[in-house]
């Protein structure tokens, strides 16, 4: 049980405490509601490189690791497709060097010419690092432009293209600004050795007079039911044929969700799962496969990945995976089996509960879903799901109709 | 903007205590020793009723005679017993949720269980049947052959990559274990009766510690010892071997590795002494301050003012028996000579200046405060002993550190940076 406390300043900023007197430590989360689906589709990638800019220097002080690490504190960010999140862990006794930093870059960023020239530079490299200089770079940009035809889901948090961020000026980045980073679409997190007067009396000092801003309401367009499979071939300069299928699976809060989660640990996700057993060691076609999600918030893809051992014809790899696939709408997954993906998942929650910054990005992450009290029964959901509700929802996901296949063949 | 309206002086960063006054504590630990002279040492802590229990045998590729057998020996030692098939060890662990790791390293290779805590006693009696009972089957064996083959062809395409495993060999050599690297030819040579071999000398009747961290059972040393403490490990002497250094002569590298490359790995690297050299706790303050962290001289001038790169790091290899002080970076293809020069410039600086008071206290802070911070945990404390006990040094090595950051001046920076920052001494390679 996470235990906290939740309240709410006038100008709408959630603030949510959470005491640990067991560390020296306190840490300060702050999530904004904004992620690359709320991006434009002719500007992508803005979420993130703006996520770099929020390190560039606020209205009032001119940068924001230098006093931070001067009070012994280190810090870290990062933007997915849903949200931004912003945190940092200092000494406890440094608590209000935090909320000063924290509180000046919501009121307002400096804008600098020069720090939008340079994180355009770095984050240019971040996508040759991650997405162009490495083989099967780009696989999760043609496999989710296959996907998804309709919502921003299509593209990646890092963005379509490097043109994208190249591209961007000055005034879009003021425009994004004054959009999304305003006290009610933002979520703030204090953990750790703190008091819940003197948080309450901080948050009111540095985040009380930021003005609440108009609330940026989000209207994404869902994507349509996909009503014929896909299909897609690529070659490219890479040493072994992959083979990446995806169906589209329920959103974040529907049941669904939680059991398709358990789908993925059936047939993946450690050494004893289902297509690791059969397809890596029984019947030697990979050299290794995957089942995972990302934990989309809206509706995301169940996926399937792997690389095929040479000689293998990619035909035949997707005809076994077929076939488990198969199996799991056809035969109840037996009990014994359904008790360790959720023993599993039990265990995870444990261990990630462990740290208090862990705790702090996950209370923040709850309570953008709508209350940070569903952390505390997440795991309650797993243990309910039945193996007829499994059975249910893989004939649901598992409709050939529903899927996006990609071969992605070696050249050579 | 209200700005104006309000009353708060936004300029003005609140008072903060320096982190260099406070006061930091190393929690010790418990030691036992198990009915075979097994060493565990235990640290106690936590909030959540989950433990790890890491078994650390002198079983690193230090001492095998052909490339990769320690490697494959530690991982396929999870791929069955005499009782258990693969898929019966495996599903053992994952139906609790458990997690049975191993690792293969220099020195060490380790098994290590993450479980809470009601399970261990379900999980030490296969624990200890794979320290005794590991048979290496065959098919195994060719299956993880052909794994790891393919795996490093993919990783051959990439750029740092390539550049990890040539900048040791320059540094160390190519037949010493820290400059050794696998080859297609080595997974081909290998043959189930080297790795039973293997296993029976190093993990059977092996040198093993323990290290286990988290709320602990009551019982937990009697789980320990009625399983592990059981078997017949630490009879033999483990052979001492000396591993002669051969570095490269050559001290310069551009390697074309991907003509479509868009950025180069580069890796610029000089041999640093060991944990027990007096400059050693020393330089890492240096380091820090060079390239150890966000707000370092090279992350600000490569990343934060040219953006040549993501990211630049420098550091200090994890060795035991001798060292290397490495910088580590991919840049922009058409910028990796201009952010060489860049970083020679920062040697410079280092050396011909003295760091100001200001930068000073600041990286003595975030030093400390990184340690405050990375004391959070049984895991975490149980890593700093672990690093200590491995490397020969107890808890003063620890508090001496913790001293030299608080006392370090800019004049021994100095001197240190004249000492080492020394272009010339520096291994230099760039992998397109």
């Amino acid at each position: 049980m996470v235990q906290f406390e939740r309240y709410t300043l006038s100008n709408g900023l959630r603030l949510l405490i959470h005491k640990d007197a067991a560390t020296p430590m306190a840490v300060v989360n702050v999530l904004y509601d904004v992620g690359a689906r709320d991006e434009h589709e002719h500007q992508t990638g803005f979420a993130h490189l703006f996520e770099h800019l929020m390190f560039g220097g606020s209205i009032n002080i001119p940068d924001y690791d230098e006093p931070l690490q001067l009070a012994g504190g280190e810090n870290n960010a990062y933007t997915t497709n849903d949200l931004t999140n912003y945190y940092c862990q200092l000494p406890a006794e440094n608590l209000e060097t935090a909320f000063w930093l924290e509180s000046d870059r919501m009121l307002s960023l400096a804008f600098s010419e020069k720090s939008l020239d340079v994180q355009r530079k770095v984050v240019s490299e971040e996508f040759k690092e991650h997405y162009l200089n490495k083989p099967y770079g780009d696989v999760w940009h043609k496999m989710r432009e296959m996907a998804y035809k309709q919502h921003p889901y299509k593209w990646m948090t890092i963005g379509k293209e490097l043109k994208h961020i190249e591209d961007a000026q000055l005034q879009d980045v003021k425009n994004f600004f004054f959009k999304h980073y305003t006290p009610s679409n933002a979520i703030l997190v204090v953990a750790g050795n703190v008091e819940t007067e003197k948080v309450l009396q901080l948050a009111e000092k540095w985040f009380g007079p930021i003005p609440a801003g108009e609330k940026y309401v989000r209207t994404l367009p869902k994507e349509p039911v996909q009503t014929e499979a896909r299909r897609l071939e690529v070659k490219a300069d890479v040493p072994l044929d992959a083979f990446v299928k995806t169906w589209h699976m329920a959103s974040r809060l529907e049941r669904g969700y939680y059991i398709t989660d358990l789908i993925t640990d059936i047939l993946g996700g450690s050494a004893s799962s289902r297509l690791y057993e059969q397809l890596v060691k029984g019947k030697n076609l990979f050299s290794n496969i995957e089942c995972y999600h990302f934990g989309s918030i809206d509706n995301g893809l169940l996926t399937i990945e792997g690389k095929l051992v040479k000689g293998v014809k990619i035909e035949d790899a997707e005809a076994a995976v077929n076939e488990e696939v198969q199996k799991m709408t056809q035969e109840l997954v037996d009990e014994k089996e359904l008790q360790k993906v959720i023993n599993k998942t039990e265990s995870t929650i444990l261990f990630e509960d462990m740290s208090v910054m862990s705790r702090a990005n996950s209370l923040a992450y709850y309570e953008l879903l709508g209350d940070a009290e569903l952390m505390n029964t997440e795991l309650g959901k797993y243990q309910s799901i039945t193996a007829e509700e499994v059975l249910a929802e893989s004939k649901k996901i598992f409709d050939e109709r529903n899927s996006n296949t990609l071969y992605y063949l070696s050249k050579n | 903007m209200s700005i104006a309206t309000e009353q708060l002086n936004r300029t003005i960063a609140p008072v903060i205590k320096d982190a260099t006054e406070f006061e930091l504590k190393l929690k010790p630990y418990e030691k036992y020793v198990l009915d075979n002279g097994v060493e565990v040492y235990a640290v106690n802590a936590g909030t959540q009723e989950v433990m790890s229990v890491e078994l650390v045998f002198s079983a690193g590729n230090w001492y095998e005679q052909q490339n990769n057998i320690a490697a494959a020996t530690n991982f396929l030692i999870k791929n069955g017993t005499k009782n258990k098939t693969a898929f019966q060890l495996n599903e053992h662990f994952d139906y609790y949720g458990s997690h049975l790791t191993r690792g293969c390293y220099n020195e060490t290779a380790n098994i290590v269980l993450h479980c809470i805590n009601r399970h261990l006693a379900t999980h030490l009696p296969v624990v200890a049947e794979m320290i005794t009972d590991a048979i290496y089957p065959q098919h195994e064996l060719d299956i993880y052959r052909q794994n790891m083959k393919q795996r490093l062809t993919v990783n051959l395409k990439k750029c740092d990559f390539v550049a990890g495993r040539l900048i040791d060999e320059y540094v160390f050599g190519k037949n010493h274990p820290y400059g050794v690297y696998s080859n297609k030819e080595d997974y081909d040579a290998l043959q189930q009766e080297q790795l039973q071999a293997y296993y029976k000398q190093y993990y059977t009747e092996g040198k093993c510690i323990i290290f286990a961290a988290g709320l602990l059972p009551a019982d937990f040393v009697q789980q320990l010892n009625s399983t592990i403490g059981q078997l017949p490990l630490n009879k033999k002497e483990i052979p001492s071997i000396v591993h002669p250094l051969t570095p490269a002569e050559q001290m310069k590298y551009r390697i074309m590795n991907d003509e479509k490359g868009v950025q180069g790995a580069i890796r610029l690297a000089q041999p640093f002494p060991n944990r027990h050299h007096p400059d050693f706790q020393k330089v890492q303050v240096l380091n820090t301050l060079f390239g150890g962290f966000f707000g370092s001289r090279l992350m600000s001038n490569i990343r934060e003012e040219k953006g040549y790169t993501y990211g630049i790091h420098s550091y200090i290899l994890n060795h035991i028996s001798t060292t290397a002080w490495m910088v580590s970076t991919e840049a922009g293809r058409d910028v990796c000579e201009a952010t060489i020069t860049e970083v020679y410039n920062e040697m410079r600086d280092l050396r011909d200046e003295l760091v100001d008071e200001e930068e000073l206290q600041l990286v003595k802070n975030y030093l400390i405060g990184t340690i405050l911070g990375d004391l959070d945990g049984p895991f975490h404390i149980i890593g700093r002993w672990k690093n200590l006990i491995l490397n020969g040094l107890d808890e003063n090595y620890f508090y001496n550190s913790v001293n030299i950051i608080k006392t370090i001046s800019a004049k021994e920076l100095q001197e240190l940076a004249n000492k080492y920052l020394q272009p010339e001494k520096f291994y230099e390679l760039v992998v397109v």
